[in-house]
C-alpha cells in the first residue's frame, strides 16, 4: 500500500487556517463520546494533557507507561520555562513575532501551518495552567514572571524556578489523576508497549508487556496515541531520563508509520561535561542561565592559572565576540557548535580539553547573590552536588550534550500519523521545530499538542469508526502477540557474551563522533557499517540473565537497544541523504567562509519521511515539500 | 586490582536486601564493587556492580531510578538505614566521593505497610497517587481560562506555593516515619493548593477526601517525630501538617449547604 502524504493542511491564509479547520472538522457528539477507547501511550507533558481533556469530553481513555506512576514521565526534569507571546512586557511580542522565531530558530525545515497554529495557541496553556494552580514565578506587583532564552529578543518565558516541566506536568498529572477516580481513565503502569495492531490498515490496539510478571498482553480501541518522547536516549549518554526510549514510535514505524527527518536531533550547549564511560546520563544546566552567565575560554591554549585569576583581557567571550546582537543567547545549535570549535582547536578546559566556562562573576556584582540565588539556586545547587565546586565561587564547566529530538513519527495537520487512527503528540512527532528546537518551547508543544489540538482534531478520523468496534479477540491481536514473545524469546536465548549495556554504549558512541554536532559523508558511511555490526552482534551474541517472567531490566534495555541499533542507523542514513546544512545538522562540506551552516533550499526545503519495507529491504525516502508562503527563507544571522 | 590509585576509585562492599517476586520475606547479599571511580554516583556504582553480575550470569539488582537528578522521584533506596542516605538529597545524587574508602554500606528498600514490596529494592508506592487522586487537585477542564494576570497573586504567596509543590513524590517521609506516616506528602499538596485563590472552591472537599484516602491506604498517624521533614530531599516543611489539620477539622465542622453558605453539621 501506498503511504498517504497528504499533510491536510487547509486553505486560507495561515492566520486563519486553524479557525477554518475548527468550523469544519468532523466532531463525535458528548453523549456518543463514552463509546469510544482511546488508548494513550504515555503521559508526559503530551499525553498526561490529552489524557486528560479527552477523558473530561466524555472519551474512554485508556493510558499505558512504563513508570510506577504517570508523575515520573521525562518532562517532569524541563529546568528552564515554557514560551507564550503574552507580550506583556510590551516588548515587541506577537503570534507572527513567535512564528517567526520559531521558524527561522528551526533553519526553516518545519511547516509553516504547524507553526503558526502553536503560536497562536502559546497564550491559552499559560491560562489554562494557572487556572490549575501552577505555581508559575510573579513579579512583586503579583503579575506573572517573565525571562528569556536563545534566539529570540524577547522576554516571553514562563518559569517555576528551575522546575518548570515538573510543575506543568503536576498540573497535568493531577488532571489525569481527577479522570482516573472518576473511572473515565483507566491508568495501566509498569506497562511497556512493545507493538502496534493494525486492522485493515488502521490502527486498532497495542502489545504491550507487563513488566512485573512479564505476561505479554494486548489491548483495543479506535484510536491510538502515542506521547512517549524522544529517542535521544540512542546516543547512550544525553540529558534524557535513563528509561527514555524510542521503541513505541520505532514499532510503529515498522508498522507503516513514516518517520520525519530522524537525523535532526539538538545537542544542547550547557550540560555537565562527560567525566568517565561509568557515566549513566548527562546533566543539563538550564538554557535560562545564558541570560546572566557568559560563556568564554582563556584566549592562551594550555591555561593553567584559576579562572578567577585569568584578566579580562586574556579571557575569550567567543560568542559575544562572533554574535553581537544575540551573544550569550544565540540558539543552541550555534552556541554548542561555537564550543566544539574553541574545544577542537585546543582552548578547551578540564581534564579532556572539553569543556568552556559559563560564568557568573560578573552578573553577580551587578545583581547581589541573593537575586542570583532566588533565579538559579536549585541550578546552582544541582551542580555543586555532582561536580563539587560552587558556581557562586567559580564558573560553571560546561559542553554540550544530546538533548532533544525534533525528528520523530510523521504528522499531518491533525497529528495523524501514516497509519490512520494512529496519532503522535509531543516529542514523539516531527514536530514544529524544524531543524532546530528553540528554548521552552518543546514544553509549548506538547501542551498546545494535548491540551487544544489534538482533543479538537482526532473526531475528524474517529466519526466514520462509529460501527465498527473491534474487539482483542480479533485474529491481528493474536498475529501480533505472537510476533512479540517470538521475538522475546529470540533475545533470551540467544546467550552469548555482550550484555546489552556495551551494545548500547558503543552504539552511542558511533552517533556522537558521526552524528552529532558535526557531520559528514565519509564519516556516516562509516558508523552506518559499525552500526550493522553492532547488529549482527546484538543477534548472535547477546547475553541476558534472569527470566522473561519476572522484572528483568536487563531484557528491557535488550528490546530498547535493539530498537536503538535500527534507529542509529537510519539516522545516519538520513543525515548522509541530506546534502545540505540546516541547524543542527552540519555538514562538513557545506559551510561558508565563516564556518556556518550553508542550506541549499533548492534541493532540500522539505522534510524526509521515511517508509519502513521489510526486513529485508532498506527503508525508501519520500520528500514532504514545504511552503512557505507567510516568511521568505532567509540565511540564519544571529550576529 | 588494588584500590586508590591517585585517589581516583575506592572499593566498597554493599550489603543489599533481595527478595524474589512473591517471596514473603528476603535476607541481605554481600558484593564487593572493586575500583568504583570517585566521580560515579551512588546509582552508577549500582550499575557497575549489576554490569558484573550480568556477566557472570547472575540476576542483577532490581532498582529504580530515571531521571538520576532528583526531580522524578523514582530512586527510593534506605542507605545505611535512612532513606537517600545521609545527605539530604535523593539516592540518585549520592555521590561515591561522599563514602569512606573500604566503606561498608547497607542497601535496604523504601518498604513500609503502604509501599509493599515487589522485587529486591522495587517498592509499589501507588497508595500515594490514590491520595492524589482523591482530591489533590482544581477541577478544570481544557478550554478558554480567564486571563491570569487578571488576578494578581503576592510574590511571596507563590514562592510559598512553590516549596510545597516541590515534592517529589518520592515516599522519603513515609519511609522514615516510625509510623509509616503520608503527612507530609499530603499536606504539602493541600498547602500548594490551599495557598491559591484558584484553590478556594474545593478547598474543603478536599482536605476531608485527602486525609480520608491517606487513612484507607493504610498510612499511619502522625505523631510528630519530624523524621519526615529530615529525610525530604526537597525540604519540605513539617509546618504544613499542622495547616492539614486545621484545614481538616474546618473542613468536617463546616459544610457547605446547596447555596453555598456555611454551617455547622
Ligand atoms: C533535562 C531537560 C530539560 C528540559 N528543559 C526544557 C525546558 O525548559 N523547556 C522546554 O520547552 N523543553 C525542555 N526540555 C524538553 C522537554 O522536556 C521534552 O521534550 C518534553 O518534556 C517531552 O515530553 P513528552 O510528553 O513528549 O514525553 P516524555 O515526557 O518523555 O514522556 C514519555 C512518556 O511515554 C511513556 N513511554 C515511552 N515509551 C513507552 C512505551 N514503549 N510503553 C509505555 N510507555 C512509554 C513514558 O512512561 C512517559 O510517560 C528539556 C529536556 C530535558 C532532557
Ligand atoms: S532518579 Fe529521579 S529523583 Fe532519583
Amino acid at each position: 500500500m501506498m503511504i498517504d502524504f497528504n499533510s491536510a493542511i487547509p486553505s486560507g491564509p495561515v492566520e486563519d487556517k486553524w479557525s477554518n479547520h475548527l468550523e469544519h472538522v468532523n466532531l463525535v457528539g458528548p453523549r456518543n463520546r463514552p463509546s469510544y477507547d482511546i488508548i494513550v501511550v504515555g503521559t508526559g507533558l503530551a499525553g498526561a494533557s490529552a489524557a486528560s481533556s479527552l477523558a473530561a469530553q466524555g472519551y474512554r481513555v485508556h493510558v499505558f507507561i512504563y513508570h510506577d506512576t504517570p508523575r515520573r514521565a521525562h518532562s517532569i526534569a524541563a529546568q528552564g520555562g515554557i514560551n507564550a507571546c503574552k507580550n506583556y512586557r510590551e516588548d515587541g511580542d506577537s503570534v507572527h513575532r513567535l512564528f517567526y522565531d520559531t521558524q527561522k530558530g528551526g533553519d526553516f525545515r518545519s511547516r509553516e501551518a504547524n507553526v503558526y497554529r502553536l503560536a497562536q495557541n502559546s497564550t491559552a496553556i499559560i491560562d489554562q495552567c494557572v487556572a490549575q494552580g501552577v505555581p508559575f514565578a510573579r513579579e512583586y506587583g503579583g503579575m506573572l514572571a517573565n525571562r528569556s532564552f536563545g534566539g529570540v529578543l524577547v522576554e516571553r518565558t514562563f518559569y517555576c524556578r528551575g522546575q518548570t516541566g515538573q510543575q506543568l506536568l503536576l498540573g497535568a498529572y493531577q488532571s489525569l489523576q481527577k479522570e482516573i477516580d472518576q473511572g473515565r481513565v483507566i491508568l495501566h503502569s509498569r506497562c511497556e508497549m512493545l507493538d502496534l495492531v493494525k486492522v485493515e490498515g488502521r490502527a486498532r490496539g497495542i502489545i504491550y508487556r507487563d513488566m512485573v510478571s512479564g505476561e505479554i498482553r494486548s489491548a483495543a480501541g479506535e484510536a491510538v496515541v502515542l506521547a512517549t518522547g524522544g529517542y535521544g536516549a540512542a546516543y547512550f549518554n544525553s540529558t534524557n531520563a535513563i528509561n527514555s526510549n524510542g521503541t513505541a514510535i520505532w514499532r510503529a514505524h515498522r508498522r507503516g508509520a513514516a518517520f520525519a527527518n530522524p537525523s535532526f536531533v539538538q545537542i544542547h550547549p550547557t550540560c555537565i561535561p562527560v567525566s568517565g564511560d561509568y557515566q549513566s546520563k548527562l546533566t543539563l544546566m538550564s538554557e535560562s542561565l545564558r541570560n546572566d552567565g557568559r560563556v568564554w575560554v582563556p584566549r592562551k591554549k594550555d591555561e593553567t592559572r584559576k579562572p578567577g585569576d585569568i584578566p579580562e583581557s586574556e579571557r575569550y567571550y567567543y560568542l559575544e565576540e562572533r554574535y553581537p546582537t544575540f551573544g550569550n543567547l544565540v540558539p543552541r545549535d550555534v552556541a554548542s557548535r561555537a564550543a566544539k570549535v574553541v574545544c577542537d582547536e585546543g582552548y578547551g578546559m578540564g581534564e579532556s580539553g572539553y569543556s568552556v566556562f559559563l560564568d557568573f562573576r560578573d552578573a553577580i556584582k551587578h545583581q547581589g547573590q541573593s537575586t542570583i540565588a532566588e533565579k538559579y539556586g536549585n541550578l546552582f545547587n544541582m551542580y555543586e552536588e555532582i561536580t563539587g565546586e560552587s558556581p557562586y565561587q567559580q564558573p560553571f564547566r560546561i559542553y554540550p550534550a544530546v538533548h532533544y529530538c525534533m525528528g520523530g513519527l510523521w504528522v499531518d495537520y491533525n497529528l495523524q500519523t501514516t497509519i490512520p487512527g494512529l496519532y503522535a503528540i509531543g516529542e514523539a512527532n516531527f514536530s514544529d521545530h524544524g531543524a532546530n528546537r528553540l528554548g521552552a518551547s518543546s514544553l509549548m508543544q506538547c501542551l498546545a499538542d494535548g491540551y487544544f489540538i489534538l482533543p479538537q482534531t482526532i473526531g475528524d478520523g474517529l466519526q466514520p469508526m462509529f460501527r465498527d468496534k473491534v474487539d482483542t479477540s480479533h485474529p491481528e491481536f493474536a498475529k501480533t502477540t505472537a510476533e512479540v514473545k517470538d521475538r522475546i524469546n529470540r533475545v533470551m536465548s540467544i546467550q552469548g557474551d555482550s550484555t546489552p549495556l556495551s551494545i548500547h554504549k558503543r552504539l552511542g558512541k558511533q552517533l556522537w563522533n558521526h552524528c552529532g554536532m558535526s557531520r559528514n559523508a565519509s564519516d556516516l558511511k562509516g558508523a552506518i557499517d559499525q552500526i550493522d555490526g553492532l547488529q549482527s552482534e546484538f543477534w548472535n551474541n547477546l547475553k541476558i540473565t534472569g527470566s522473561a517472567d519476572d522484572i528483568n531490566p536487563t531484557l528491557e534495555r535488550a528490546m530498547r537497544v535493539a530498537d536503538f541499533l535500527e534507529i542509529g542507523s537510519l539516522m545516519c542514513r538520513d543525515a548522509l541523504t541530506r546534502d545540505e546544512s540546516c541547524g543542527c545538522h552540519f555538514r562538513e562540506e557545506h559551510q561558508n567562509a565563516e564556518g556556518e551552516v550553508l542550506r541549499n533550499d533548492g534541493d532540500f526545503a522539505h522534510v524526509a519521511a521515511w517508509e519502513w519495507k521489510d526486513e529485508d529491504t532498506q527503508q525508501v525516502r519520500h520528500e514532504e515539500a514545504l511552503e512557505f508562503d507567510a516568511i521568505q527563507p532567509a540565511t540564519r544571522s544571529y550576529k | 586490582m588494588s584500590q586508590d590509585h591517585d585517589q581516583k576509585t575506592i572499593t566498597v562492599s554493599v550489603r543489599v536486601w533481595r527478595q524474589a517476586q512473591g517471596e514473603k520475606g528476603g535476607r541481605f547479599v554481600e558484593y564487593e564493587v572493586a575500583d568504583t571511580p570517585l566521580e560515579a554516583s551512588f546509582l552508577e556504582m549500582l550499575d557497575i556492580l549489576n554490569e558484573s553480575l550480568v556477566e557472570k550470569g547472575e540476576d542483577p539488582i532490581a532498582f529504580e531510578s530515571d531521571c538520576r537528578e532528583g526531580i522524578c522521584g523514582t530512586c527510593c533506596l534506605v542507605v545505611d538505614g535512612l532513606p537517600h542516605g545521609p545527605s539530604q538529597c535523593t539516592t540518585c545524587q549520592l555521590q561515591m566521593r561522599n563514602f569512606e574508602p573500604e566503606a561498608k554500606i547497607t542497601i535496604e528498600p523504601f518498604s513500609t505497610g503502604a509501599f509493599p514490596v515487589i522485587k529486591d529494592l522495587i517498592v509499589d508506592r501507588s497508595s500515594l497517587d490514590r491520595v492524589i487522586q482523591a482530591g489533590g487537585y482544581i477541577t478544570v477542564h481544557s478550554g478558554p481560562k480567564p486571563e491570569p494576570n487578571s488576578v494578581p497573586i503576592e510574590h511571596e504567596i507563590m514562592e510559598d506555593a512553590l516549596d510545597a509543590s516541590a515534592c517529589i513524590g518520592c515516599g522519603a517521609c513515609v519511609a522514615a516515619c516510625p509510623n509509616g506516616s503520608a503527612s507530609l506528602f499530603t499536606s504539602a499538596k493541600i498547602h500548594h493548593l490551599a495557598l491559591l485563590p484558584q484553590g478556594q472552591p474545593e478547598r474543603n472537599t478536599r482536605v476531608k477526601k485527602m486525609v480520608e484516602a491517606m487513612d484507607d491506604e493504610g498510612f499511619g498517624s502522625c505523631r510528630n517525630y519530624a523524621e519526615c521533614q529530615a529525610s525530604c530531599p526537597k525540604g519540605i516543611s513539617i509546618k504544613y501538617i499542622g495547616r492539614m489539620n486545621s484545614d481538616y477539622i474546618k473542613a468536617t465542622v463546616l459544610d457547605t449547604d446547596r447555596r453555598g453558605s456555611m454551617h455547622a453539621t
